[in-house]
């Protein structure tokens, strides 16, 4: 059977497509195949990146990974073992081998920058707001003083009172 | 056998209920979410010593979430090879978190939704699986769990790079999101490869079953995405969802048009499908699941008006070795089990 493509080489990929209820059958050789089903950019396979990885003489494609040499302070794995195992030995294992982990977190995952869920956002948040309390309350001590240095009684007794209600904002988010 | 386990026996787990959106085409979503403790060593570097540190204070932080509130904590130590295979069947654990059972741990909440590994690859997996086609709420669930969690044990973060877990495949989000599709039409009609490279190319992974390595038995595919990084869960999600839609478009094209145009071929399969589980004395697992695959098929399309999806839907798992053997409450040869399990589509699809 010669391909329905090119009508040259021997068809050794068989495609049925349904289109509109139509079943139609496709004979193709493998060159026709491989351009028929290579619209989308090809996605890395996780499995050759780390044989890849640990192939350090292979001129591979794209970001060469600069070899690595010392082990991680706090868990003591080596870069070679992760190498060997595919897998890191702590959480500090981050920063002990970023310089080699940084692409190739871009390789797997085409980024290295996380854009997910933040590590608990609502104490973040919390911290935001409560940075901005002190800021407001040093600002009312220090208007006070001024107020009060300038005899500016009613300015004085609103600012006496924003402090106190900046204060017990601030022990309330503490508690 | 473990009697602590056997309460999961007397309950269909949620994502056979057969129930939920497309559920005649999705069987389930899941979301899992990998996260570590900071600064611990991650389950396959730690010393014996450390691992057990780990499970305690993760068993101290679940005891005191709400959402986890009256559910199993199962010791993996604690229970047998049966027990161990028979929560694998139910997807509440992996292969990897049967080997080297200690301190290793599996936490599973009210109607089997939510459970949580502890131990495995990363420090702890949060799992969140719906019946039919549920990805969001799924998410939802996870987060609200990792929320919780948050509040009570310190997770390893950079932010930078997100979530550190054990494999850099993981890193990031740690969310891996699936879902498991019944296709017999696609395969009948030899579409199924074609269909399952698009799909690798757009980034997302096609499997069988029981997930990495298996067969697509009985016609089941879980598609999951395969990216950590560089997109918001929301997204990751969302495009997930997007390509599932086209796939389901596909299965139910492919379902029309073999009704259009190979109506008897079909019926006769699925009708002859039927005839067999109904008579069958000795079955194996491989040739039920070819059969209640067309089963399901010719119930989801009316052909069979008499059995309802969720019957269906227990046998896949029921039939199951472990599952054979907590039923019968005893060990069996795989030559008893073929006829266990014979015995028990009978009596299934017959209706008593």
């Amino acid at each position: 059977m010669t391909c329905d493509e090119c009508g040259k080489n021997k068809a050794t990929v068989h495609l049925t497509e349904i289109i509109n209820d139509q079943i139609t059958k496709l004979n193709l050789c493998e060159i026709c195949a491989k351009e028929k089903g290579s619209d989308v950019e090809q996605h890395f396979g996780i499995g050759d990146l780390l044989s890849a990885l640990s192939d350090t003489h292979a001129p591979s494609q794209g970001v060469d990974a600069p070899a690595m040499k010392g082990r991680c302070h706090h868990c003591g794995l080596t870069y070679d073992d992760f190498k060997k195992i595919g897998r890191l030995g702590c959480s500090e294992c981050y920063v002990a081998f970023k310089p080699s982990l940084v692409p190739l977190l871009k390789k797997i995952h085409g980024s290295n920058q996380h854009l997910g869920k933040s590590l608990n956002p609502q104490f973040l948040s919390d911290q935001k707001v409560s940075s901005k309390l002190h800021e407001e309350l040093e600002m009312a001590k220090q208007n006070l003083l001024k107020a009060v240095k300038g005899e500016e009684f009613e300015e004085a007794a609103s600012l006496r009172d924003k402090v106190k209600f900046l204060e017990k904002k601030i022990r309330e988010n503490k508690a | 056998m473990s009697v602590k386990v056997d309460v999961l026996l007397k309950q269909t787990c949620e994502w056979l209920r057969g129930t939920g959106p497309n559920s005649d085409i999705v069987l389930s979503s899941r979301v899992r979410l990998a996260r570590n403790l900071e600064k611990v060593a991650f389950p396959h570097w730690a010393t014996k010593k450390q691992e057990k540190e780990t499970l305690e204070t993760l068993e101290e932080a679940v005891r005191h979430i709400d959402l986890l509130k009256g559910s199993l904590f199962v010791h993996m130590a604690e229970i047998d090879d049966v027990d161990k295979q028979f929560l694998l069947e139910r997807h509440l654990v992996s292969r990897e978190h049967m080997m080297q059972p200690d301190s290793k741990a599996v936490v599973v909440g009210d109607k089997e939704v939510v459970s949580l590994m502890i131990n495995e690859e990363d420090h702890v997996r949060i799992q969140v699986i719906q019946s039919g086609f549920n990805l969001q709420e799924c998410w939802r669930t996870a987060n609200r769990l990792d929320d919780a969690l948050l509040k009570k044990v310190k997770f390893a973060f950079h932010p930078e790079w997100g979530y550190l877990t054990t494999c850099p495949t993981n890193t990031g989000t740690g969310l891996r999101a699936s879902v498991m599709l019944h296709l017999p039409a696609l395969v009948m009609t030899k579409q199924i490869s074609r269909v399952i490279q698009a799909i690798s190319k757009l980034g997302m992974t096609a499997r069988g079953l029981y997930g990495e390595g298996t067969e697509a038995e009985g016609n089941f595919f879980q598609i999951s995405n395969q990216v950590t990084m560089g997109s918001v869960e929301e997204d990751t999600i969302d495009n997930l969802e997007r390509i599932i839609r086209q796939v389901i478009g596909h299965e139910e094209n492919a379902r029309k048009t073999l009704m259009k145009q190979n109506r008897e071929v079909v019926q006769d399969k699925i009708c002859r499908a039927n005839g067999t589980l109904k008579s069958a004395h000795i079955i194996s697992t491989k040739e039920m699941m070819g059969l209640i695959s067309m089963v399901r098929l010719g119930v989801d399309m009316g052909i069979i008006p008499d059995i309802d999806r969720r019957a269906v839907n227990e046998l896949f798992i029921l039939t199951q070795p472990a599952h054979l053997q907590k039923i019968e409450g005893k060990m069996l040869s795989s030559t008893q089990r073929d006829v266990k399990r014979a015995n028990l589509i009978r009596r299934r699809l017959e209706g008593r």
